[in-house]
């Protein structure tokens, strides 16, 4: 027997199952990144100097890996758009484009991380408690986009097979990872002005 | 899907399976397991605290050095014992196991919502607690640091904490899938008329326990991501400035707290107690809602309690702290919530007991371990209350009362809880019937044996003996008078080991017997039991999907013709 309300959405919930899923998923997230936030907040009140973020932390690049994500957020939803106008070429073209802009991304990330540790003395994470919590948040955020690039890249190419034979559940396929790339996106919109900017 | 199940091989159909059921019962073996090992590590211990510096009998060689177990190793079969117990014991038996295999057939679904997420979700938790165990073969053995891993000890313990830290993670990840599917599954696949209002208990506390394990869990996977950076790349996230160990100050460069940790740590650890006791309340609501044959008292009470007791268990997690120096503010704040959450847990049994009036009581087996859950449970939450006000808890804190407190909430309630859910529903998977002579022997003996145990842990413990001594107080005049209750609780331990036999036996002869061809022996009213064959078709569950139209108690309704109607009688 198939199981209910995989594709369709349930009437008294409005949601499909996946939909509802990664919704919870996301709740889940929010408490992990939640833990972190608040450990950076109770590390920082228990100390008598907190470094200032510009102190370490390149603020220029970081201002451009945000346009960065943010564009790739507006390519993700429209890639979900041109499915739901069954334009696949379009939706192929955003795809590709959201994971050029995560690439770039990862790419200036790269040239911010092997800076510090160019640097004379090095900036590690056991340097301080600063750097500590931002190689650590920042690592863990850098996780999760290589996770949704994985994701997005194999809707990109294989998996978007499923188009021919399930317009429908493919559709929904996507909608469900931009909800995890607008997730992500959020995050690093949390993160920019806690580590560089206060 | 079910089209080829006549033709899967051994592999598919009972390894990589993505059934309910099947994931169900491999966390129930897996899960039970870990128990008897869990158990056994205890044994262990035990003989050390009974007859301290003798040679352990039989296993003492594997030990150390002329058979006596080391003071190292008994730290780690400590904190190897709490852990293998929650994590990997009774959690996944009550919510793998009890969850996977009867929410869906409760609300009348054909499978979970995500059968390919529910496999992963068990081999994440069977990899995580093999990772778990591997601990005590690297360097140093198994994580020694207590099982709740408080820093700076955990930082600068040997490698088998790395180990722990690792598997807990695993662990968590697996808690995550687990608890989406049963949110989703319970929200989107109930089957038509499955109103809220006419779910079983059973499938409120694993709704609830799934909300505790989606939000609780990943604070606790961000400490261990932070102490996982501590211990591998040296940073001070739970480090003091300038801490000093074995006479070196540690090269550290400092700043963090250790208090971070506890804080992070108790966040998951207190909404996990109600992870632990909700399932079991769950059960027990069953059980004796059939066994008395009348409606529960109070369904709606019970729900509202259930969900304040979920929201409450968020915001009570300090009063694990009181002796932190986190401060007097703080620590009031903490006692209000604590003294708060005991009122729907009052609400909760009291509906239970009240449901046992004017009943006339079937004392099979499933019913005699959910009304020996009862009273075990009521000690267990009542002894409690001295440990939620810091006035009390600054003296008894760490000290053997804490251990009978939560080991009567946890041991003669929710094991003893657990075991009524295996007998209970043991013909519906099975199709066969258990040995009630035999289930009785294993009531009343294990009845006897948990409170020969852990009773006179509460006089042990107002005598101020510590629950970290390795001479079981021995050398410590505070002891001497309660000194000799140890070898009375180890004996009683062992016994209470050798009364899982009766269980084991049972289980052995029960699976051999010939199946009763009884699809519904107890009269039951829900549609797991009244609406699919025991056990129950492959992958779909229903022959057709059952329609709701009744609550899930109706017992004894005047005017009817049987002393039961089943959720899907329409009539």
């Amino acid at each position: 027997m198939e199981i209910p309300f995989n594709v369709k959405e349930r009437p008294d919930t409005g949601l499909y199952n996946g939909k509802l899923g990664v919704w919870f998923f996301l709740a889940s997230e929010v408490m992990l990144f939640g833990g972190l936030f608040s450990a950076y907040i109770f590390l920082r009140n228990g100390v008598e100097y907190w470094p200032h973020g510009t102190d370490y932390l390149d603020v220029p690049l970081a201002t451009l890996n945000t346009l960065f994500l943010i564009s790739s957020s507006v390519t993700m939803v429209m890639s979900w758009a041109s499915l739901k106008l069954n334009d696949f070429k379009k939706f192929k073209l955003y795809c590709g484009v959201t994971l050029l802009f995560a690439l770039a991304f990862l790419v200036v990330k790269y040239f911010e991380y092997s800076a510090k540790f160019a640097h004379d003395p090095p900036y590690l994470p056991s340097t301080n408690n600063f750097l500590g919590i931002y190689f650590t948040m920042t690592g863990l955020h850098v996780l999760h986009i290589l996770g949704g690039m994985l994701v997005i890249g194999y809707y990109f190419g294989p998996g978007s097979k499923m188009w021919n034979t399930e317009p429908e559940r493919f559709t929904n396929r996507i909608e469900i990872v931009g909800l995890y790339w607008h997730f992500v996106d959020l995050v690093w919109i949390f993160l920019f002005p806690v580590l560089y900017l206060l | 899907m079910s089209d080829n199940h006549h033709h899967q091989s051994f592999w598919t159909k009972y390894i990589w399976s993505t059934d309910h059921k099947v994931i169900g019962i491999q966390y129930a073996i897996t899960s039970l397991l870990w128990l008897l090992i869990g158990f056994g590590l205890m044994a262990i211990m035990r003989y050390q605290l009974a007859y301290p510096g003798t040679p352990v009998p039989f296993i003492g060689n594997f030990l150390g050095e002329g058979g006596i177990l080391p003071a190292e190793m008994y730290n780690s079969l400590g904190a190897m014992h709490g852990t293998i117990m929650i994590f990997l014991g009774v959690v996944p038996l009550a919510f793998g196991a009890f969850g996977n295999y009867f929410v869906p057939l409760q609300i009348g679904a054909v499978d979970m919502a995500f059968p390919k997420l529910n496999a992963a979700s068990y081999w994440t938790y069977f990899l995580g607690s093999v990772i778990m165990v591997t601990g005590f073969f690297v360097p140093g053995g198994a994580a020694n640091s207590g099982w709740t891993s408080y820093p700076p000890l955990a930082t600068t313990a040997t490698m088998g904490q790395t180990v722990w830290l690792w598997g807990m993670v695993m662990l968590i990840t697996s808690s995550l899938l687990g608890s989406v599917n049963i949110l989703v599954t319970v929200i989107q696949l109930r089957a038509e008329g499955m109103t809220w209002m006419k779910l079983p208990i059973f499938v409120w506390t694993q709704f609830i326990t799934a909300f505790l394990l989606l939000l609780a869990f990943p604070p606790l996977e961000a400490a261990a991501v932070l102490q996982l950076m501590d211990r591998i790349i040296d940073t001070s996230f739970f480090m003091p400035t300038g801490l000093v160990v074995s006479g070196e100050v540690l090269p550290n460069a400092g700043g963090g707290s250790p208090l971070l940790w506890q804080h992070l740590f108790w966040f998951l650890a207190h909404p996990e107690v109600y992870v632990l006791i909700l399932p079991a309340f769950g059960i027990v609501t069953e059980v004796i809602a059939n066994n008395t044959r009348k409606p529960i008292k109070g369904y709606k009470s019970l729900v509202y309690a259930m969900i304040f007791l979920g929201f409450m268990s968020f915001i009570v997690w300090a009063h694990h702290m009181y002796l932190t120096g986190m401060g007097t503010t703080i620590g009031a704040f903490f006692q209000t919530t604590t003294m708060i959450i005991s009122i729907p847990s009052v609400v909760i049994l009291t509906a239970l007991l009240l449901s046992l009036w004017g009943g006339s009581i079937r004392f099979n087996t499933p019913m005699l371990f959910a009304l020996g859950f009862l009273p075990m449970f009521g000690i267990g939450g009542l002894t409690g209350l001295p440990l939620g006000l810091a006035a009390a808890d600054i003296y008894l804190h760490d000290t053997y009362y804490v251990i009978g407190h939560f080991h009567y909430v946890v041991a003669p309630g929710t094991i003893f809880a657990l075991f009524a859910g295996i007998y209970y529903w043991f013909p519906k998977i099975t199709g066969k019937r258990t040995n009630e002579t035999l289930g009785k022997l294993h009531f009343f003996t294990s009845f006897v044996c948990m409170n020969g145990v852990f009773m006179p842990m509460f006089i042990t413990g107002l005598a101020g003996v510590s629950r970290r001594l390795w001479d079981g107080g021995e050398s410590y005049a505070h002891a001497a008078g309660v000194f000799q209750l140890n070898e009375f609780m180890s004996i009683f331990a062992w016994l209470l080991g050798v009364s899982q036999l009766f269980f084991i036996a049972n289980m052995i002869i029960s699976l051999r017997s010939k199946k009763t061809g009884e699809i519904n022996p107890w009269n039951a009213t829900t549609v797991d039991w009244t609406d699919t064959s025991s056990p129950p078709l492959g992958h779909g569950n229903f022959e057709t999907v059952p329609t709701i139209y009744r609550g899930p108690y109706e017992y004894s309704v005047p005017g009817a013709k049987s002393d039961y109607l089943p959720q899907s009688n329409k009539g």
